[in-house]
């Protein structure tokens, strides 16, 4: 469980590793049920990824292959069962799997950022705010910060009406709007994407696709999955089969 | 789970924790309500401490807020010293009135019930401003102004300074104790299921001024709670307790959506979803 050394001095260097975001190597995730007699659901294992600035790798395989756990699995927001996620920090790499919590949580509020499917409401807190939230954690003064979250939200189409609204009665498509817009407001070194704009029209997924196009122009790496094939075509440049891993998992169960 | 060591350094050289625990205990007769607990924690953490009522958490929050002697392990704690500078003490080693100051100025305690934390027969004024008596302030118009400013900080009209708690409701008492333990500027307030018997719009609106509370003036704190939503809200990291020891802690958002151990998977797939 614990980091080996930089692995730019372990492994062979690319000319380009100074670009190297985030690298995983050997991850596994099994599942451990304790109250369904211990059952032990294997969903991947010996996944190794690498992910340079500016590249939009996605997650490919049918629903159930893993995709979304992958995804949590490098955010730190599940526990893999083997192997390390590598996050570039200034200093060196950051192991998210191994790292004490504070270590994660600060690399989450500088430089790694999700967008989950559906947006978590928190009463009382208007749409604004929880937009304006990931840069007033960075130190960003409060009314600029609530001025560019407008922006944004303008920029995705939701209505005025709804900025100072707390999200809990939105539709869907709304609610999602405001998550993407909360998970694109900060500069982000590596972004995870899932399903961004499940719920979207068709004008509305046009700009959270524009909104991606930048942070990718400005180096940010993303992961993304994503089900619409006009996304796919507009961002991705590598698939990434989870399904794959999915035999070498059910070795890995077994044996666990 | 828990923090672990990891080559590469990442962040820069940290600041020490401000409240570190080792091998603590409590005993109650041969029985052990609170055993071998170890954690550290810094300046800006929110600490979540879940588990079932008996679980021990309540005997943690006293042992570390020095309401009871342990009868195993230390607690240490980054004193503020003259030059500015903290250094970490066995509070153990401290004298009992340096301990009372210490809970009285760097510290809160939020008591879940608010009739114990609060003087129930005096102003809301005075309850506010009780605190910065004790260190000697004693300028009327200066705590009386400090008092109003503190309660409009809770959403508390300041024109109701001179009523007594006992006309508030259950929310505005929870919002007057808080103000009452913030007033000193405290570095860490212990909290003590602070949302529980409140109605559910008046607990939101709580967690919500807890919330900014918290983000605003970087307070580190440690909250017992048998809510898991509550220790979403508010905290980064989360312990789990059962029979008196942690079987579980790590990252809030961890341990809640990928629970290691058989207790934290019940406990987790226990709560409704509204």
């Amino acid at each position: 469980m614990r980091s080996a050394p930089d692995p730019a001095s372990a492994e062979t260097v690319r000319p380009d590793d100074d670009a190297l975001r985030l690298r995983v190597r050997g991850l596994a995730k099994t599942f451990v049920l304790h109250h369904r007699g211990g059952v032990a659901l294997p969903v991947f294992a010996g996944v190794d990824l690498d992910l340079r600035a500016g590249e939009c790798v996605a997650l490919a395989g049918p629903s159930g292959s893993g995709k979304s756990t992958l995804m949590r699995c490098l955010y730190g927001n599940y526990a893999p069962s083997a192997g390390t996620v590598r996050l570039r920090v200034d200093a060196g790499w950051l192991d998210l799997v191994a790292a004490p919590p504070r270590e994660v949580v600060e690399a989450r509020r500088t430089r790694l950022g999700y967008v989950s499917q559906f947006l978590r409401v928190i009463p009382r807190v208007p749409a604004e705010s929880l937009v304006a939230e990931p840069l007033r954690r960075l130190g960003c003064d409060g009314a600029e910060a609530l001025d560019r979250a407008r922006g944004l939200l303008a920029r995705l189409n939701l209505g005025e009406a709804l900025w100072r609204l707390p999200p809990a009665t939105f539709s869907g498509g709304e609610q999602q709007r405001v998550n993407v817009a909360r998970g694109l407001i900060a500069p982000r070194e590596v972004l995870l994407l899932d399903e961004p704009t499940a719920s979207l029209d068709a004008a509305n997924r046009d700009v959270v696709v524009a909104l991606i196009r930048e942070a990718l122009a400005r180096g940010t790496a993303v992961v993304g999955i994503f089900h619409d094939e006009a996304v796919r075509a507009a961002l991705v440049t590598r698939a990434f089969e989870v399904a794959s891993h999915r035999a070498a998992a059910r070795g890995h169960g077994a044996q666990a | 789970m828990s923090a672990g060591t990891h080559s590469p350094p990442s962040l820069p050289p940290s600041p020490p924790p401000l409240l570190s625990a080792r091998g603590l205990g409590k005993r109650y007769g041969a029985r052990w309500a609170c055993r071998d607990v170890g954690f550290d924690l810094w300046p800006g953490e929110v600490l979540a401490v879940v588990g079932e009522s008996g679980s021990g958490k309540t005997t943690l929050l006293n042992l570390l807020a020095q309401r009871v002697p342990p009868d195993a392990g230390t607690v240490r704690y980054a004193l503020r010293d003259d030059a500015g500078g903290t250094a970490a003490v066995d509070l153990a080693t401290l004298s009992e009135q340096r301990r009372r100051t210490l809970a009285r100025t760097d510290w809160g305690f939020v008591e879940q019930h608010a009739r114990d934390g609060l003087r129930m027969t005096v102003s809301a004024g005075a309850n506010v401003a009780e605190r910065l008596m004790a260190l000697g302030a004693s300028h009327y118009g200066r705590l009386r102004a400090t008092a109003c400013d503190w309660m409009s900080r809770v959403e508390l009209d300041p024109g109701r300074v001179d009523d007594t708690p006992e006309r508030f409701s259950g929310g505005m008492q929870q919002r007057l104790q808080i103000a009452r333990n913030l007033v000193t500027g405290p570095r860490l307030v212990f909290m003590d299921e602070p949302t529980s018997g409140l109605d559910v719009s008046v607990q939101a609106r709580l967690l919500d001024l807890l919330r900014s509370l918290v983000d605003d003036l970087g307070l580190s704190c440690v909250i017992v709670t048998h809510d898991l939503a509550v220790a979403r809200l508010l905290a980064q990291r989360m312990l789990v307790m059962k029979d008196g020891a942690v079987v579980e802690q790590g990252l809030t958002d961890r341990v809640l959506d990928d629970p290691q151990h058989p207790y934290t998977q019940l406990l987790v797939t226990s709560v409704l979803q509204p």
